[in-house]
């Protein structure tokens, strides 16, 4: 049994999982002219979550790390910062998708409960410390994430991709549970640290090596690398872009999470049996994503082509050991914000009606409104890793961890394909500022989505001043694993 | 010395007036102009302390300026200059406000942005300079590269999309190799200050795979043959002020990336390749002179030139390794190639110029359909003539000192080296001669060019100015060569010390 100290933890957890409920209970009364209530309760349950996530680091004494329930659920500084960071992009999140509902008449309460759901599942993921806990909470996060690519119901192509997205889904969650029945035959527990103990003294390494290869296949696909990425540009393009904006920022950091405590806390004793396949997942994911990219014509279906690179970008940190951790830390936390931003400008750029989905509905983009095009360029610099921007300084960190190993080869080909990969970024600045306006249709979104984008693509060059504190938390948060 | 951080000023300066600038909107294009030529003016002032506060007696960095940036990196705010930089950073500031003038009338699209452009890579170019932090150098090489992208993009000719891209992906091509090396040397020696990084000792082996990972970076950027071709596209398309900025100064960072980081971090492996170097650098003299010669558009004819000249300044540079076995004046080499990237500044700036001039009022660059310019506009066909003559190397102009000076060098070092590069003596008259009798002399052409107009006060003024630029600094270069001399000399000491 737990009393009172041990609910104290994980608080941000439960003020979650009630707001999700409350969100769930009040979308019945809710129409879609009001639901700027349900936006509100979400986006307060998000800040409360994040006071409450904080409070743990004010004052004088420190959370480090903090085991709870058994084993099966840890508060750690990695944790923490990573849940900051999702509830950060969640409030963009809830901010973008109002409008993008309301446009397409599709605005209700279970988009936003479906959104907290799978909030929860993230932030279980980031703190399981057990292997069934980091199961469930993917789980969690992914029958909201099927649900709410299905949710524009009456479209063919959302349907088709969640159907997809829901299949492999099953088929991934197969292996990684087989995988990880094939680690507790082998060590006879399921809890992090405590398999990392009996790997280190087991020599049983075949049955953990066999388990390990399946656990990879699952987490390769969680997060979308190659070659198991095929699920990717086809549900980012079916799905209605809300949902894409969702499941390619805060999921991407529950994956991190969910890759470093199992492959980096739990697995480490079989590094040398991993890097290998690790690097090469990185590398065929640097590869595809960039080369794919380049044909893409549909915006949405580019950016799940570069999700794919980024994601084999920060792969490669995982084979720089702790420095690596913390660049890919660093690499995924910023990406996340960018990947944020790119989709806001598709929304920002939608109206009733429309669908900003082509590359071509950006042409001239400069011409209708330079100020967005001006963001977008930001946004889109950041990605291909142009400095001043702050996605360049993530690709430098990850690129020094793994010249530090001595992997000179694989830093060569992944900047080779950076640079392949610049041209497809290239064009989209070029459809902006070069090409004539197909269209002269003023932009119509409020406001607050405005203000709150210009913000967002703006973050880009503003990180750079706080680069140093960053990357201080993410060292701090790998030491401190 | 330092108390008013006069690098970061200029720095920062045009990027904030360029923010400021953008914030105009497109509805005030009078007052985006004005406030752009302001902030141009304001920073070649600032460049005046620049120059007069200068300590020419030491080859130590001066105006250091060091701050942490990210301390887990060890990357800092570094800047500082040499007697190598400084006249490079003048350069830059003195062609910035030319470019502004020049494109006071021509430019009527998004004029705030084109003039926000022109300061931000006004700045990108000074942060080269004066970066001592190999990682700061790096952010500010790459990143002038976007606002050129646009430059050349939106306001360029009608195949400007190829040639924008082609121009973006050969140099962003060319850099991230150095991007390596400089990861590399910093797991090395811990620091990425580029004066600890020339202490580093490195094996032959590393110090050539460094050299290479320069080599592309800097010579895509000078440009060298063979990897040159994207310099004519590029100029071509380019609006008249992305071209000048692109020859003037551009360029010229190629030079100087050579002088800062290939020489002084692999002085072994430079003095090893250094034949491949020159036999490149011979090979553009010659061979892209020739090119030049059989060019149809003015524009090209004047970018291919640019090629060839810069084959003089890598000339310059990796002869000096064979004059040090040899024990010839190294640094007569080593000015000579810096007294060329000045003075190809001001000549292809305004040569460029000259066409931008041509242009404006035929909407043509073909040098056919031009002829007997110099019947309808007698003052431009005076100054056309007097930077054709400069660029062909007469004594008396500033094309003459830089080359003859390279010149002389490599005669000390093999007589054939010296006997290809004065070619260009040849050569260099022969196409821009013959450009200037096509254009200038002769019947009438047509009756377009019957009814051209003389240059405008504001023309005249900009030619006139780089003209007296050319002139003193062909007939009395010393001040220039005063600020560099130490510099040079320290320069010479570190590659003459093996690092293996």
């Amino acid at each position: 049994m737990f009393g009172w100290s041990e609910l104290t933890p994980v608080l941000p957890e439960l003020i979650i999982l009630a707001t999700a409920c409350t969100v769930l209970v009040l979308g019945l009364f809710t129409t879609s002219e009001k639901g700027g209530l349900l936006v509100l309760t979400s986006i307060a349950g998000v800040i409360f979550a994040a006071i409450a996530t904080a409070k743990s680091h004010m004052g004088t004494h420190e959370l480090i790390k903090q085991v709870l329930f058994n084993g099966n659920f840890v508060r750690d500084y990695m944790g923490d910062i990573l849940k900051i960071t999702v509830y950060f992009i969640m409030l963009f999140v809830f901010i973008y998708s109002k409008q993008y509902l309301r446009n397409k008449n599709i605005f209700k309460g279970e988009f936003y409960a479906l959104m907290l759901f799978g909030l929860l599942g993230i932030m279980i993921m980031i703190s399981g410390y057990n292997y069934i806990t980091l199961y469930l909470g993917l789980e969690l996060l992914a029958l909201s994430s099927y649900a709410l690519v299905a949710y524009d119901r009456d479209n063919t192509a959302s349907n088709e991709s969640a159907m997809k997205y829901f299949i492999l889904g099953a088929i991934a969650s197969g292996m990684l549970l087989y995988g990880m029945s094939m680690i507790y035959g082998a060590t006879g527990t399921l809890q992090i640290d405590q398999i990392n103990m009996a790997i280190s003294q087991s020599n049983n390494s075949m049955l953990i090596v066999f388990g390990l290869v399946f656990i990879l296949v699952g987490v390769a696909f969680k997060l979308g690398a190659a070659p198991f990425h095929m699920w990717v540009p086809d549900v980012y393009q079916g799905a209605p872009t809300a949902t894409t904006l969702f499941i390619s920022s805060a999921p991407k950091i529950a994956a991190f999470a969910f890759a470093v405590r199992i492959l980096a806390q739990s697995l480490e004793g079989v590094f040398d049996q991993w890097q290998h396949i690790v690097a090469v997942i990185a590398l065929l994911s640097i590869i595809i994503g960039n080369l794919f990219a380049l044909q893409q014509t549909n915006i949405k279906r580019l950016f799940a082509y570069s999700t794919i690179s980024h994601i084999g970008f920060m792969l490669l940190g995982f084979l720089g050991g702790a420095d690596g951790y913390s660049a890919s830390m660093f690499y995924i936390i910023t990406y996340a914000l960018m990947s944020v931003a790119g989709f806001g400008m598709i929304i920002v750029l939608s109206c009733k009606g429309f669908e900003a989905e082509k590359i071509s509905d950006f042409k001239g983009l400069n011409q209708r409104n330079g100020w967005f095009a001006f963001m977008m360029l930001l946004i889109i610099a950041s990605m291909a890793g142009f400095p001043p921007l702050v996605g360049f300084f993530s690709k430098l960190y990850v690129l020094k961890a793994v010249v530090d190993q001595g992997f000179y080869v694989l830093a060569g080909i992944a900047v080779v394909f950076a640079v392949i990969g610049s041209f497809y970024y290239l064009k989209i600045i070029k459809v902006m500022y070069f090409d004539e306006s197909e269209s002269d249709q003023e932009i119509t979104a409020g406001f607050d989505v405005k203000s709150i984008l210009s913000f967002n693509a703006l973050l880009q060059l503003a990180l750079l001043l706080f680069i140093p504190s960053i990357l201080n938390y993410c060292i701090k948060a790998i030491d401190t694993l | 010395m330092n108390s008013w951080s006069l690098l970061s000023l200029l720095i920062w300066l045009p990027i904030i007036a360029a923010f400021a600038i953008l914030a105009l909107g497109p509805n005030r294009a009078g007052l985006a102009k004005m406030f752009a030529m302001l902030t141009a003016v304001l920073t070649l002032v600032l460049s005046i302390p620049l120059w007069q506060g200068f300590d020419s007696s030491t080859a130590a960095m001066q105006f250091v300026e060091n701050v942490s940036w990210i301390p887990s990196l060890n990357i800092n705010y570094h800047l500082g200059v040499d007697g190598i930089a400084m006249p490079l950073i003048v350069l830059t500031t003195f062609i910035t406000v030319l470019t502004v003038l020049s494109a006071w009338k021509v430019i009527s699209k998004n004029v705030h942005q084109f003039m926000a452009a022109f300061l931000l890579l006004e700045a990108m170019m000074i942060g080269v300079f004066c970066a001592q932090d190999a990682m700061l150098f790096y952010v500010f090489f790459e990143a002038m590269l976007i606002p050129m992208f646009l430059i050349i993009g939106v306001w360029g000719g009608p195949n400007r999309v190829y040639a924008t891209i082609k121009f973006f992906i050969y140099t962003f091509f060319g850099s991230v190799f150095m991007l390596i090396a400089l990861i590399y040397l910093y797991m090395k020696g811990g620091s990425f200050a580029i004066s600890d990084m020339a202490q580093i000792s490195l094996s032959l082996t590393e110090q050539i795979w460094i050299f290479c990972a320069f080599f592309l970076a800097f010579a895509v950027k000078i440009p060298m043959f063979p990897v040159h071709t994207w310099l004519p596209d590029a100029h071509v398309e380019a609006p008249t002020a992305g071209s000048v900025v692109l020859a003037a100064i551009m360029l010229k960072i190629g030079g100087y990336g050579f002088i800062r980081f290939s020489l002084p971090i692999t002085p072994d492996a430079s003095s090893e390749l250094a034949g491949i170097v020159i036999a490149l650098s011979l090979i553009a003299i010659v061979y892209i002179g020739l090119i030049a010669m059989v060019q149809k558009d003015m524009k090209k004819l004047i970018a291919y030139s640019s090629i060839s000249h810069m084959g003089f300044v890598t000339l310059g540079i990796f002869i000096a390794f064979a004059l040090v076995a040899k024990g010839g004046d190294t640094n007569m080499a080593l000015e000579g190639a810096m007294v060329q990237m000045v003075s190809h500044g001001f000549i292809s700036a305004a040569l460029f110029l000259c066409v931008g001039v041509l242009y404006d009022r035929m909407h043509t660059r073909m040098i056919s359909a031009y002829g007997g310019v110099v019947n309808t506009m007698p003052l431009f066909g005076a100054f056309f003539v007097f930077f054709a003559m400069s660029n062909a190397g007469l004594p008396g102009t500033s094309g003459f000192v830089g080359e003859f000076m390279i010149i002389l060098s490599s005669f000390q070092a093999n007589f054939w080296f010296a006997f290809l590069s004065a070619l260009t003596l040849i050569f260099g008259a022969a196409y821009s001669l013959w450009m200037v009798k096509r254009v200038v002399f002769g019947e009438v052409k047509s009756e377009a060019v019957s009814q051209l107009t003389d240059m405008t006060k504001r023309e005249t003024f900009i030619l006139a100015v780089l003209a007296v630029a050319v002139l003193g600094l062909g007939v009395y270069p010393e001040p220039l060569i005063d600020v560099m001399r130490v510099s040079v000399q320290h320069l010479i000491e570190q590659i003459t010390i093996s690092k293996v």
